[in-house]
């Protein structure tokens, strides 16, 4: 049953004709061409799939669209601000905080949601927030170094 | 030997490396024969707006191949890295290559890539020295710009001279330049994909968004080498926008959203035929032996084991087992394939596109030049992407859809059942000391489930015997190679082993390893491990957690060690820190060898102590990440990396080395922690539990 369902992605606002019950992770890969958002285990498992509603970071895989409705996503791809890297963006970057990079997206977004939340963590507590995104390649070292290094420069995000 | 008075011409200074390897041949053999072109041009293409486009056949994993392979051609061109624009895995348009495995890409590539650079090189200085009317001699080059050195003015640039040239040479004639001149090489070098991968518009196979995709869900037997034999897809063919295909025994529900096809999937009935295995994941250990047994081969047979065995004053038996492990790559395996005008073209996540597109030919009986790969980023291989089932599905269903571009993603439970596991193993090993704790007497290997592979010993073992089976389809399940295959399993059981024996003689275990080295690289690798470490070691166990082991892969050499807390009320392991000193001769790019290394680790804590496959008969258990636990970010500890530094030119791989020594380190902490010897990896709590209890 389509439904048609309006929320602000990426700070402007769409309009998706789908079912209600859609995953969120579908609608924005396949309706909307925003593939930066990874589908890892389609069971809120893995975290590729995180992306932010209203500065919250959630599982699209695991979100229905009709949840979204009203709301703000931001997704990687509406991080950067004219060309200009986020911070965590630029982090990731500059520690190379990945290596396939099949989960960064889900990574940085989930790193973002929490700097947003907590900019001056401790490592114990970064550990704790970034728990559930899964890392393949053996980042995990340099993902931590890089979420505690924008805690420290900037004192969170944006 | 075409290929080989080539690159014995091509790339002098490599020559000693590629040929000196133990087996003498690479590990991977391609399975038709290719070679590398022999004229530079098939590697670079310089551009008239004097960028420099690099073509090659291996494809970028997460490893850093495109970082580390524009590095070499900056550093004989005199550009910057960023200067260099690569183009990996095209079946198309780069040169052939073997796999992007088995650590070969630093070891068997960059040689032949350097000396395309350097021919090229020489070529545009002699275009120059024409077009300046100075001698080659006199000239310099940097960033894309060639001038007089004496008179900087009198200057021209790469897109000039190559104007409407085709420079044809062929290569043999250059040598790269020497270790003391070069710049780029040693660096830290920003990742060429960095901005892609932060920004998520890095592509990889599965987010290809070309018009018209249909995509296809495969209806899967509930078991491993079970076959469809008939299927009702009346419910299926009811959703709106459903298409069924079916091959064989290839049935696919195809449509154009991923989430419709895999619903409508779910309503195809199909009946499967096919025994399964009367065995599981407990009993696998018993089947593998009872086996291996009667295929029992001598692979290796020095000195005389009964007669070292009488010398022995001290004698350790053990047993050391694996499970199966799976690859669990984030990207699960995904194919797009496209039938048009009689050619086959597959964007494939992969590791070989030259074995992709001779898999594709051969399934749908099609000349190889029919096809093509092409490889987007992937999302992780380690091995499992080597080879290309879920490219030849793709393709099978796109030659029944003509035009149609047809991607098939596996999920997670897919990738779980049809991945060919790290095989599962069981080694014996009867071993002793002589009354001077200095020498091995004898060595007696009996394994079950691996073979020899490439695990040398880093030393002196004068008796040793190794038996492994020559037994087709031991394995109950789908195996195939998992980062260093065969190493780790063997390093494992010796590390463990060898531990053994000098606790039980009351040596420590480095001391024990220092009197058996016979390479002095590893008694410096020895030396500073020690050292960044701050471990002065005693005989275990010491109750400090301290754990140490050593690997051999090629011609490169680790020595691990691990600190780890265990808590004896739950058996659960805690890595607390972990260091690798590592000698994988010149290392080209420091950073991204420094990312291998702490990824190997980072992996292995998880093939050490939680990863399973989980099976009974057929039917693969782990269904995702819930069952099948990979490392997060909670086990993983501090990481210290150390280089030697070899002072040679020549470059080891170090995708692998850096896995081998990992279980077999945390192994021995533990020993040194609690006295329990974890001998069954996983050494998941209750196993460590277990050992606890079997401790005197």
């Amino acid at each position: 049953m389509d439904a048609t369902v309006s929320f602000v992605l990426n700070g402007k606002p769409v309009t998706v004709t789908s079912p209600r019950d859609r995953m969120l992770v579908w609608v924005l890969r396949d309706e909307l061409g925003l593939t930066g958002t990874k589908v890892g285990c389609e069971a809120g498992l893995c975290g590729a799939c995180t992306v932010l509603v209203d500065h919250e970071a959630v599982l699209s895989c695991s979100t229905a669209l009709g949840d979204v409705a009203g709301k703000a996503v931001l997704t990687i791809e509406g991080l950067a601000i004219d060309g200009k890297l986020d911070p965590v963006q630029e982090a990731f970057q500059d520690h190379h905080a990945f290596q396939c990079g099949y989960c960064t997206s889900g990574m940085i977004m989930a790193a973002w949601a929490f700097l947003k939340k907590q900019p001056r963590a401790t490592r114990a507590e970064i550990i704790a927030a970034m728990e559930g995104n899964i890392c393949r390649c053996g980042a995990h070292v340099r993902i931590l170094d890089a979420v505690e290094s924008v805690g420290k420069a900037t004192g969170g995000v944006r | 030997m075409r290929r080989r008075s080539f690159l014995q011409s091509a790339t002098a200074g490599a020559l000693t490396l590629f040929f000196t390897t133990p087996s003498g041949a690479a590990p991977i053999e391609p399975t038709r024969p290719g070679a590398y072109p022999e004229d530079f041009n098939a590697f670079l293409k310089i551009s008239a707006d004097g960028r420099v486009g690099c073509f090659v056949g291996k494809t970028e994993l997460g490893q850093g191949a495109m970082t580390v392979l524009a590095m070499l051609v900056a550093e004989e061109l005199e550009l910057d890295p960023a200067q260099v624009d690569m183009l990996l895995g095209d079946t198309d348009l780069c040169p052939w290559d073997l796999p992007t495995g088995g650590s070969l890409t630093m070891w068997h590539t960059a040689p032949v890539l350097r000396g395309a650079a350097a021919e090229a090189r020489a070529v545009l200085l002699g275009l120059a020295a024409k077009a300046l009317g100075a001698p080659a001699a006199d000239l310099t080059l940097k960033d894309g710009a060639i001038w007089v050195k004496a008179a900087p003015t009198r200057r021209t640039t790469f897109g000039a001279l190559v104007q409407g040239r085709k420079m044809a040479r062929h290569l043999g004639k250059v040598k790269p330049k020497p270790l003391s001149e070069c710049t780029v090489l040693g660096r830290r070098v920003p990742r060429k994909d960095a901005l892609a991968k932060v920004t998520g518009a890095a592509k990889y196979a599965g987010d290809l968004r070309l018009p018209g995709t249909l995509h296809a869900c495969i209806l899967r037997p509930p078991a491993q080498g079970q076959k469809l034999t008939t299927a009702d897809t009346a419910a299926a063919e009811r959703v709106p926008g459903v298409r069924i295909v079916r091959d064989g025994t290839l049935l696919a529900v195809l449509h154009a959203q991923p989430d419709t096809a895999r619903k409508a999937l779910a309503l195809v009935k199909g009946t499967f035929e096919g025994t399964e295995p009367d065995v599981d994941d407990v009993r696998i250990y018993q089947y593998l032996v009872d086996k291996a047994a009667p295929g029992q081969r001598v692979m290796i047979a020095r000195g005389d084991v009964a007669a070292g065995e009488k010398r022995a004053a001290t004698v350790v038996e053990g047993e050391y087992r694996n499970a199966y492990e799976g690859h669990a790559t984030l990207e699960p395996h995904t194919s797009v394939a496209q039938w048009q005008e009689g050619r086959m073209t597959v964007w494939a996540s992969n590791q070989s596109p030259f074995v992709f597109r001779d898999s594709v030919a051969e399934a749908l009986k099609l000349d190889k030049d029919k096809v093509r790969i092409i490889t987007p980023f992937v999302g992780g291989g380690f091995g499992g992407k080597l080879v290309a089932p879920a490219a030849v599905e793709a393709a099978r269903i796109a030659r029944q859809v003509p035009g149609v571009p047809i991607q098939v993603a596996w999920n997670r439970e897919e990738d779980f059942l049809l991945d060919g596991y790290r095989p599962a193993a069981v080694v014996k090993i009867r071993s002793g000391l002589d009354a001077g704790r200095g020498a091995i007497t004898f060595w007696d290997n009996i394994a079950a489930g691996v073979s020899q592979g490439e695990a040398e010993f880093a030393y002196d073992m004068q008796t040793n015997r190794y038996q492994a089976p020559a037994v087709p389809d031991l394995h109950p399940l789908k195996v195939g190679a998992w980062r260093a295959p065969n190493a780790h399993t063997n390093a494992f059981a010796r590390e463990c082993q060898l531990d053994a024996l000098a606790a039980k003689a009351g040596l420590d275990p480095v001391t024990l390893r220092r009197r058996l080295a016979n390479d002095p690289r590893l008694l410096r690798l020895l030396d500073l491990a020690l050292e960044a470490f701050g471990w002065e070691p005693a005989p275990g166990p010491t109750g400090r957690g301290i754990g140490l082991a050593c690997g051999a892969w090629r011609q490169a050499l680790v020595v691990a060690v691990a600190e780890v807390a265990v808590d004896k009320a739950t058996g659960k392991v805690q890595v607390l820190r972990f260091l690798e000193a590592v000698d994988v001769g010149l290392v080209v790019n420091p950073d991204g060898a420094r990312q291998q290394v702490e990824g190997a680790i980072t992996m292995c804590i998880g093939q050490a102590l939680s990863e399973e496959i989980h099976f009974k008969g057929g039917r693969i258990l782990n269904k995702n990440f819930d069952t099948y636990l990979l490392p997060r970010f909670s086990a993983i500890p501090r990481i210290q990396v150390v280089f030697a530094d070899s002072g040679t030119s020549t470059t080891q791989g170090i995708g692998e080395p850096p896995v081998v020594p990992v279980a077999a380190a945390l192994a021995n902490a533990v020993f040194d922690a609690t006295g329990a010897r974890v001998t069954h990896v996983p050494f998941t709590p209750e196993r460590v539990l277990e050992a606890l209890k079997r401790v005197p």
